[in-house]
């Protein structure tokens, strides 16, 4: 065979006077970078195949390891960067699709960043979160019309109209979907069980429910999607909300495939297809072509659910997002996720996650002010998702008007997710995004739920404090409120989209 | 008493443990020195266990009825009264082994610090053993747990 033209990645290099040869990188990782030399009684390392996932350095007890891009230096072009070179090697070696995981990594213009948030100075007071109540309690559903209410000759006011089914979440910040095949057992259960300590919902992604997650149910979302894995009336009315899934933000309009080997016994029964057979979620759903078999399948699970839960429908943001939302709201939708080009994903064509969606920022706000426009914004609640990786983002978000958000990327970095962007490979040395046991078990459900409960608690006081900042006490009051954001370095047309003014305006 | 407890489903084979119990138990207690120079001297006093994809760190269980301390011609094991731990005295070991061959988990070793025995001694003068303390895991537990 001629010789790979593609050259590592990173290198690796060893501090030999730190090394303790204590082999504990060559027990860690599962790409074999490290390994045992007997001969010369120490530990080495090949470069060739490390993916840059930092396992054996966080591990290593003497910090001796250091990973670098590997200096392997091609001419300095701005057209033709290295990454494009190598991946033209790739696909000339293998002529096939090229594969990635986890969401965009190309230098998009973040929009997050270009937006500035309000303060309280002299003219209206700040709250202190510490000694003032603060309120981040959010509900997710369909909302009326409006309210009738009646008063009766107590003075007690009661509420006359029936209200839909709502999600109560304690903060405004969910779980992404990510199902359990594409992760782990343990990192699926710290999922589950975070969302139930802080209050808030994960959502099971479309591989199933697995019999040991039920008991957290109440505190999870089910997902359709055009698989329909897992499904079954008990899934559905354990669940606390049902999500279409018609698309994702790492890979907008194309479909999914677990592979055959990750497909083991658990996998199996939670799926519902045969062990060791290849889980393929087709592009679209066959039953659905149009908003007229979107609302088929809503009142479908609206139905088998008895009314009792919300149902919504997850679409990427793809360019006409905001007359699709508007449609999936008139299909009967309590609420629409919105998945950014961002978003993050276990295994997904590089060329699709790279170039296809829009920025989770623009459709945000165009999705609210068109179902505002349209007078139908009250009817679903509005879940923007597509990496957020800080409170700030979030609360930006809301202002945007977004009910809340889903976070993938930054939950699994909590559990100790490094985004080499290899989850696809089935090799995370993590124990994240694999089904092999002896990488599963190196995350702790135990540590994995305390670490997921911390983010969103930090978050949530982060939050608090900009709120405070602003002078407001419930986040109820700044979804939507476009007034407490500024623009920066945007162009008049990208702050029109927003609905944003300029800084200094 | 407080004792070590493993959780193998949950111990990832790093033997990180074994790395940190004998800088612990090193005359420096620096890391690299304790690695290099003193570990030919040293015996970590916790073991990895492995077999297929079941690894767990093994230490001695500090018996409620010690068979080591039983065999023990020498009183070199003996049974601190306030802690209830299973203590070895190297200067009174005279390497019999006897300990290793009574103990029923094989938890006791020949100790390269000369001719004599080695095990954990729950690392005294700590609030948390240092293979405890050092799991990156949480995959051993330190706790009072009733039998």
């Amino acid at each position: 065979m001629r010789k790979w033209l593609v050259e590592p990645d990173f290198l690796v290099e060893r501090d030999l006077d730190r090394c303790i040869n204590c082999q504990v990188c060559v027990r860690q990782c599962a790409n074999d970078v490290h390994y045992y030399d007997e001969e010369g009684e120490l530990v080495a390392s090949d470069s060739e195949h490390c993916v840059g996932c930092h396992r054996c350095a966080t591990l290593c007890p003497t910090k001796a390891i250091s990973i670098q891009e590997a200096p392997l230096q091609f001419r300095p072009n701005g057209n033709w960067t290295a990454e494009r070179i190598r991946a033209v090697y790739k696909q000339a070696e293998g002529g096939g699709i090229l594969l990635t995981a986890m969401g965009n990594d190309r230098p998009l213009p973040v929009l997050w960043d270009s937006l500035l948030l309000n303060a309280s100075q002299v003219t209206n007071p700040s709250i202190d979160p510490l000694r003032e109540p603060m309120e981040l309690v959010t509900f997710l559903g369909r909302k009326p019309d409006r309210v009738k209410v009646s008063a009766a000759a107590d003075g007690h006011v009661r509420l006359e109209t029936q209200l839909g089914p709502q999600l109560r979440l304690q903060t405004p910040i969910m779980f992404s979907a990510m199902s359990y095949g594409s992760i782990s057992y343990n990192a699926s259960l710290s999922l589950a069980r975070a969302a139930r300590e802080a209050g808030t919902f994960a959502n099971s992604g479309e591989g199933g429910l697995h019999r040991d997650f039920r008991p957290y149910a109440d505190n999870m979302i089910v997902q359709v999607a055009s698989g329909r894995f897992g499904v079954d009336v008990d899934y559905l009315n354990l669940a606390a909300a049902v999500e279409i899934k018609i698309g994702q933000g790492a890979k907008p309009g194309i479909g999914g495939h677990l592979p055959a080997e990750k497909v083991d016994a658990e996998i199996s029964a939670t799926r519902m297809i045969p062990e060791r057979t290849d889980a393929l979620s087709p592009a679209p759903h066959h039953d659905i072509y149009s908003i007229e078999d979107l609302r088929q399948l809503i009142f479908a699970l609206k139905e088998a659910t008895r009314y009792g839960k919300p149902v919504g429908v997850k679409i990427s943001a793809v360019h006409n997002v905001a007359a699709i939302a508007s449609g999936c709201v008139r299909a009967g939708a309590d609420f629409v996720s919105i998945d950014g080009v961002r978003g993050g994903t276990g295994a997904a064509p590089t060329v699709i996650r790279d170039h296809v969606g829009i920025p989770i920022e623009l459709a945000l706000a165009a999705v609210d002010s068109r179902l505002r426009e349209e007078g139908i914004r009250n009817q679903a609640s509005i879940v923007a998702a597509g990496s957020f990786r800080s409170s700030g983002d979030v609360i930006k978000a809301i202002a945007l008007g977004a009910d809340a958000v889903y976070i993938g990327t930054a939950a699994l970095v909590a559990m100790g997710c490094h985004l080499c962007q290899r989850c696809y490979t089935g090799k995370c040395n993590w124990g994240i995004a694999t089904q092999d046991p002896t990488l599963t078990k190196r995350l702790n459900p135990d540590v994995g739920t305390r670490r997921l409960t911390n983010l969103l608690r930090g978050w949530s006081l982060e939050i608090k404090e900009m709120l405070g900042g602003m002078g407001i006490n419930a986040i109820e009051s700044l979804r939507g409120n476009r007034e407490h954001l500024r623009g920066v370095g945007l162009g008049d047309r990208e702050l029109n989209i927003l609905g944003i003014k300029a800084a200094g305006e | 008493m407080k004792r070590i407890f493993a959780k193998e489903h949950l111990c990832i084979g790093c033997r990180l443990c074994e790395v940190h119990c004998l800088v612990q138990h090193s005359k420096s207690k620096r890391i690299i020195t304790a690695m290099t120079r003193e570990k030919s001297h040293i015996t970590p006093r916790v073991r990895v266990q492995e077999s297929g994809q079941v690894t767990f760190a093994l230490q001695c269980r500090h018996c409620e009825r010690p068979r080591c301390l039983e065999a023990c011609m020498t009183g070199a094991i003996t049974r601190d009264p306030k802690t209830g731990i299973i203590l070895h005295d190297a200067d009174k070991c005279v390497g019999c082994w006897m300990c290793l061959m009574s103990c029923p988990v094989g938890a006791i070793q020949r100790g390269r610090e000369g001719h004599v025995a080695s095990k954990c001694d729950l690392c005294q003068g700590l609030d948390v053993p240092a293979c405890v303390e050092n799991c990156p895991n949480e995959a051993l537990v330190f706790e009072e747990r009733s039998r």
